[in-house]
């Protein structure tokens, strides 16, 4: 009975949406009043998943109830709970935010979009088919090309034209990925194809290595590594912020798809794509950090200056995830989680200042209301993002620089602490230049931009608590960052030893027998509950 | 037929190619049209090619040939997942056209101008009209 609670993260959008976009379209009172107490009983949810997989079973939800390689499966372990946790609460702390600045109201069907982007973010995490990850990705863009335009704009539409084309491009390169796997395995089934990668002999395993790279650039585009990282600029700083600011966990959806394929199918071990993935995804990680740090540095917009802030943490995460080694995947975790958080902060603080000062281009310009509050906010994204103590930034890069010890040990902790420093710099220029040197600049200038519309009021405590939320959850995770490691550590054995997930998708009897009982299984198997009520 | 079907899937790639990277929004459209043609008849070719042959394995027949029936159904659902995305791509073209006044998939500035105060290039659009009042 319990494995039912594996697709409520997916059921639940999927009712609530159609719901709104149709019932409540005319209504947004109401229309939030669903929205926000859909989010909240994903997020009760995932809490519950996150602690169903926490002692290490994996638990399977066979769609139709077909056994596994011809069957869909959604599988539950520590890294897809962690990952569906962490997607709903931050879904839930940017809701608040569209919600209290009133950016849901710019547009038609924000709400009923946004529910349909979780029922596939969520999907692609917890789906433990290759065919079944493609067509969540299709349902999470789908809903990202609606929200990524919303509220409309000439600079929007045409960005958003952009990134449309250029996912379409993607998602033809995943079937032609997806294609080759299946000519060369015949499966498509995640813990299958681990299987049947394994058996394959090095030397007829060409195409098979064609497969693991044309996967790997397709989650590239999405995790926005070099050199196919072109599209984030424009989308994240002309999309609306709260959109933004959620789109913090698409980049993650790329980094969690090469982490599962590429370590439960082509992981560490395999003959036939040996040491391959590192060797392309180490180096790329590296210009991707020093893209990020430059662009933090070059920015002459605010809101360009937190996408590349963002293209330089999923470097810094690339470079955790390409030695494939458990310790540092087990940073990587964490890092994900913090770097979700960081960005999605900025974005929000972003928003609360842009929307007052009227552009966001990094000029000084007379300061606006509350000045020290929204200087306060953005020191701490700031910071976090940077990796400075005492958020929980500093921890993950220590985590990531401590687990980096080996050949690639020079190349790695110069790429991390000099792109850190390049991105401090940056930051402190923004920083002072909108706060700070706003002191300076008298407002009976006469020319700001905003001086035909009255100045926004006051951000209210509600406007600004979502803000304050996010960077609550970094200082969060830095307090409890020894069970949030541990839990990493566990989501990055199993990853590394994948027997246990590849036992619980495969063995037709998981659903009716205890795994421990199984003889040739070992003490990580998973001792999968009777559910009686199934025939 | 193997080299008809892989010269087909080959020609139809490199066309869409060209056309995606012609940068106008028509020629966009039918390169990711021809795109996702050449992966719909790869992903049909990847079952290994068998003609006359039904998706059921027989075995009463003399000569058990069959046809892989997983990649019709790859194919089916790729074909109404490109549609839909298609239709989605034709209606962001649309409005794009109509906001920008050019068919060109490029951005004409995304960095603002720093000395021109007026409201060109910013992320935020607090420009004159609401978006609600358009719709």
């Amino acid at each position: 009975m319990i494995e039912h609670w594996i697709i409520a993260p997916v059921a639940l959008p999927a009712i609530i949406a159609p719901l709104i976009g149709f019932v409540m379209r005319h209504d947004i009172t109401v229309a939030r009043a669903f929205s926000v107490a859909g989010n909240i009983l994903l997020v009760a949810i995932a809490a519950g998943l996150v602690g169903l997989a926490g002692n290490g079973d994996v638990y399977v939800y066979r769609l139709g109830d077909w056994p596994a390689p011809f069957g869909i499966v959604l599988v539950l372990d520590r890294l897809s709970a962690t990952m569906v946790l962490l997607t709903t609460v931050l879904a839930l702390i940017v809701l608040m935010h569209a919600i209290a600045s009133g950016w849901d109201k710019r547009g038609r069907h924000f709400h009923a979009l946004w529910q349909f982007q979780l029922m596939g973010i969520c999907g692609a995490f917890l789906t433990g088919d290759a065919f079944n990850l493609f067509v969540f990705f299709e349902v999470l863009l789908i809903a990202s090309y609606g929200l990524m335009v919303h509220s409309g704009g000439r600079v929007r539409m045409q960005a958003g034209l952009q990134y449309l084309v250029m996912n379409l491009a993607g998602s033809t390169l995943f079937l032609i990925a997806l294609g080759t796997l299946y000519a060369t395995t015949g499966t498509l089934n995640i813990a299958d194809l681990s299987l049947k990668v394994q058996q394959m002999n090095p030397d007829d395993a060409a195409l098979l290595r064609v497969a693991a790279v044309l996967l790997l650039l397709v989650f590239a585009i999405k995790a926005a590594i070099v050199p196919v990282h072109f599209w984030l600029p424009a989308t994240y700083a002309n999309a609306p912020a709260p959109v933004a600011a959620l789109f913090a966990i698409m980049t993650k959806v790329g980094a969690y798809a090469i982490i599962r394929i590429h370590t439960i199918v082509f992981g560490p071990g395999t003959p036939a794509t040996e040491g391959l993935i590192s060797s392309v995804l180490f180096p790329a990680a590296l210009i991707t950090i020093a893209v990020g740090a430059i662009g933090v540095l070059g920015a002459r917009r605010l809101m360009s200056l937190l996408a590349y802030s963002v293209i330089g943490s999923m470097g810094t995460l690339m470079l955790a995830i390409s030695v494939f080694e458990p310790h540092a995947m087990t940073a990587a975790l964490y890092y994900i989680i913090h770097s979700t958080f960081a960005a999605a902060a900025l974005f929000i603080i972003a928003d609360l200042v842009v929307s007052r000062r009227g552009n966001d281009i990094l000029r000084p310009q007379p300061k606006t209301l509350q000045n020290g509050l929204f200087a306060a906010l953005f020191f701490g994204g700031a910071i976090a993002m940077a990796g400075m103590p005492p958020l929980s930034g500093f921890l993950g890069k220590l985590l990531i620089l401590d687990a980096l010890r080996g050949p690639w040990m020079a190349a790695a902790w110069i790429a991390v602490l000099v792109g850190s420093l390049i991105t401090i710099l940056g930051f402190a220029r923004a920083g002072s230049t909108l706060f700070w040197k706003c002191e300076q600049v008298t407002p009976e200038e006469g020319t700001e931009p905003i001086d035909s519309t009255p100045p926004p009021p006051e951000a209210s405590f509600i406007e600004w608590a979502p803000a304050g939320l996010a960077i609550l959850a970094l200082a969060a995770l830095t307090i409890f960052a020894g069970p949030a490691v541990r839990y990493a550590e566990g989501g990055a054995t199993e990853l590394f030893n994948p027997a246990s997930y590849i036992g619980a998708v495969l063995d037709p009897e998981a659903k009716t027998k205890v795994f421990g009982k199984d003889k040739k299984d070992d003490s990580h198997a998973k001792p999968a509950k009777d559910h009686g009520e199934d025939h | 037929m193997e080299a008809l079907v892989a010269s087909a899937i080959g020609v139809l790639t490199a066309c869409g190619v060209y056309l995606i990277l012609r940068l106008r929004v028509f020629a966009a459209i039918l390169g990711i049209s021809l795109l996702s043609y050449a992966v719909n008849v790869f992903l049909f070719s990847t079952g290994r090619l068998a003609t006359g042959a039904a998706p059921i394995l027989d075995k009463y027949a003399e000569n058990p040939v069959y046809t892989d029936p997983l990649p019709q159904a790859l194919v089916l659902t790729a074909i109404v997942i490109s549609f839909g995305m298609t239709a989605v791509l034709v209606m962001f073209t649309l409005g794009a056209y109509l906001e920008a006044g050019h068919d060109r998939i490029d951005m004409d500035e995304v960095e603002p101008d720093i000395d021109d105060p007026i409201t060109e290039g910013i992320a935020l659009d607090m420009s004159a009209e609401p978006a609600e009042d358009r719709t």
